[in-house]
């Protein structure tokens, strides 16, 4: 059979002329040298609006941090280092120390985290790993609905609930069984350092457990099915698929219920006590720098005053600062072991 | 005679059927392939033979499946069990990213806590590298990744790791499908080699493969076991009308 010749040769666009809606100035293209002329005009625009999206996050965080250190300028100038180290505070006087506040921070946070990590990781688990498909959707929406609860709700349950509860029967077993450390020694109130770590570890284990739900169902299925085709129990297989391939995750996840706890306010200014003194027991009221602002801005009446609790915040950020490149440098350090060698 | 036997063995994925009652008889020491176009079942198949197929959600099985006589799906039978017996090869290669060559090898022999002392493991590891034919390529780095291998290398590193628990069955699914024609050529010298010891279930979608290295076929399309018996049968003289159509290129 004889072949027919094309009727007519395809129009082929001349690679000389610009596709349509291209841009065409070129000045506009050397000034923004990832652009060049023949590349379509949305390109151009979404390049502009992502750009500009992202600028203004770089443009907030350096606005919100020069206010607060031009504010807490004055306390900064007045005390120095001493203000980080100094316990004193005493608004009568103009004397202002923050270390009582460092440290109900730091500790409460981190105890608040040692309890909740077992916690978030295990209903994590149980959600992702152990519980039948329909039971882990339920548990899982209600896990995301107890980090939806606002912090003055988890407040007002903290002072009626939880903070009575820890003195009538948490702190008398403390104190007979560990009271041997200074931490679980003397007197017992319902508003203490022990109550708002508590109700941090609450507010914590939604966070913890949502993100490394999310953490564990992205262990690519294949990993699994190796496992459990080797004859590994659903435990077993957690620990040779699931938990090695999710370390840097769990870290992500343990450090940001960390820093929900640093930033947490109200719910702590509520079962804290708010007492500006550090003592050894978990037992006595303490304070920590976020529920300290929000309670004593209204009754700062000096320029001094109201610049100390600026600073109050400027270590706050600092503190959360440090524990993002802290949890950086850890997770870097974990991914790089296990890639390299 | 039977190592594995299917007994009006149907399959689903939530209401959708994937098999539909398959009745088959699977030879010991023997190689089995399964063939047929893509989505007819052939991975479900090979998964319902450990028990791998529940592990996806909303999947479930009837009928039966008898290793050695036993059902595999009586009540009371623990999986992880038969899964002991029956190792498994996935399409794609899947060491474990975080452990090196010879844990990989030793991952599965770990879980029973059968491995005593180093020498012991040692033996081991050598032993299952050797019959994948992999240990001369890695002996020197055994502590390397095993993540860091070639695609290969890696598969008869899962292939080994399936070995080193000693089943009595190996289902490997599409174990070449990602695989140059080297890589691929090594494996089904393996899986001739293997089959003095093993049984050897193979699916694959590469006809050349099931004519060159399996003793049985079975031709599955849209869930129905079409046709079952001996390759050179199968590819010189189908019965099915059906099964001639594929081998000969018609569809699929």
């Amino acid at each position: 059979m004889e072949l027919k010749p094309l009727e007519r040769e395809p129009a082929l666009r001349d690679p000389s002329q610009p596709l349509a809606g291209t841009v065409r100035h070129r000045a506009l293209a050397h000034r923004w040298p990832r652009l060049k002329v023949g590349v379509p005009l949305s390109e151009f625009v979404f390049d502009g609006i992502t750009g500009a999206a992202a600028l203004t996050v770089v443009v907030l965080l350096l606005a919100v941090t020069t206010v607060v250190i031009i504010e807490a300028w004055p306390a900064v100038g007045r005390f120095g280092l001493r203000f980080l180290t100094s316990t004193d505070w005493d608004p009568a006087n103009e004397q202002f120390g923050a270390l009582p506040f460092i440290y109900g921070t730091v500790v409460s946070s981190l105890l608040a985290l040692a309890v909740a990590a077992p916690f978030g990781i295990g209903v994590a688990l149980c959600l992702s790993e152990m519980a039948p498909f329909w039971l882990s959707d339920i548990l899982g929406f209600l896990v995301e609905l107890l980090a939806a609860i606002p912090s003055v709700v988890y407040g007002l349950w903290g002072i009626f609930v939880l903070g009575p509860w820890l003195r009538d029967y948490v702190e008398p077993w403390l104190g007979r069984y560990l009271g041997f450390l200074p931490l679980f020694r003397g007197p017992r109130v319902a508003v203490s350092l022990l109550s708002a770590s508590a109700i941090l570890a609450v507010m914590v284990v939604p966070y913890v457990s949502a993100v490394c739900r999310d953490v564990f169902s992205a262990v690519p299925a294949s990993l699994r099915e190796a496992a459990y085709a080797l004859g590994a129990t659903r435990w077993e297989m957690v620990r040779m698929a699931v938990l090695p391939h999710s370390v840097s995750g769990i870290v992500g996840a343990l450090i940001l219920g960390l820093g929900r706890a640093l930033g947490e306010t109200i719910a702590v200014a509520m079962v804290i006590g708010n007492r500006p003194a550090i003592s050894a027991s978990l037992f006595m009221p303490s304070t920590t720098l976020a529920s300290a602002i929000a309670n004593e801005f209204t009754e700062a009446t000096s320029d001094l005053y109201v610049s100390a609790l600026i600073e109050l915040g400027m270590v706050l950020i600092l503190i959360s600062l440090l524990v993002n490149v802290t949890a950086r440098l850890l997770i870097y350090n974990l991914t790089r072991r296990r890639f390299s060698s | 005679m039977a190592k594995l036997s299917l007994v009006h063995l149907s399959a689903y994925f939530g209401r959708v059927k994937t098999l539909k009652d398959i009745n088959l008889d699977i030879p010991e020491y023997n190689v089995t392939a399964v063939i047929g176009p893509s989505g007819c079942g052939k991975t479900t198949l090979v998964r319902c033979l450990n028990r791998m197929h529940e592990v996806v959600r909303d999947a479930r099985v009837e009928g039966e499946v008898l290793l050695d006589g036993e059902n595999i799906y009586a009540p009371g039978v623990d999986p992880v069990q038969i899964r002991r017996r029956v190792g498994m090869v996935f399409q794609k290669p899947t060491p474990f990213p975080t452990m090196s060559i010879e844990e990989n090898v030793i991952a599965g022999l770990k879980l029973n806590g059968s491995v005593r002392n180093s020498a012991q493991r040692a033996e081991i590891v050598e032993r299952c590298l050797r019959l994948a034919a992999l240990w001369d390529e890695v002996k020197d780095n055994l502590g390397k990744p095993g993540t860091s291998l070639s695609g290969g290398q890696q598969q008869r590193l899962c292939i080994a790791r399936a070995l080193a628990v000693e089943p009595e069955v190996l289902l490997m699914d599409e174990p070449c499908s990602s695989l140059d024609p080297a890589s691929t050529a090594r494996i089904e010298e393996l899986v001739l080699e293997l089959k003095s010891q093993y049984t050897i279930v193979i699916v694959t979608h590469n006809m050349q493969q099931a004519a060159r290295a399996s003793d049985y076929t079975a031709f599955l399309l849209n869930g129905v076991l079409i046709e079952f018996g001996e390759t050179k049968q199968i590819f010189t003289n189908p019965k099915r009308q059906e099964t001639e159509d594929y081998i000969t290129g018609r569809f699929g």
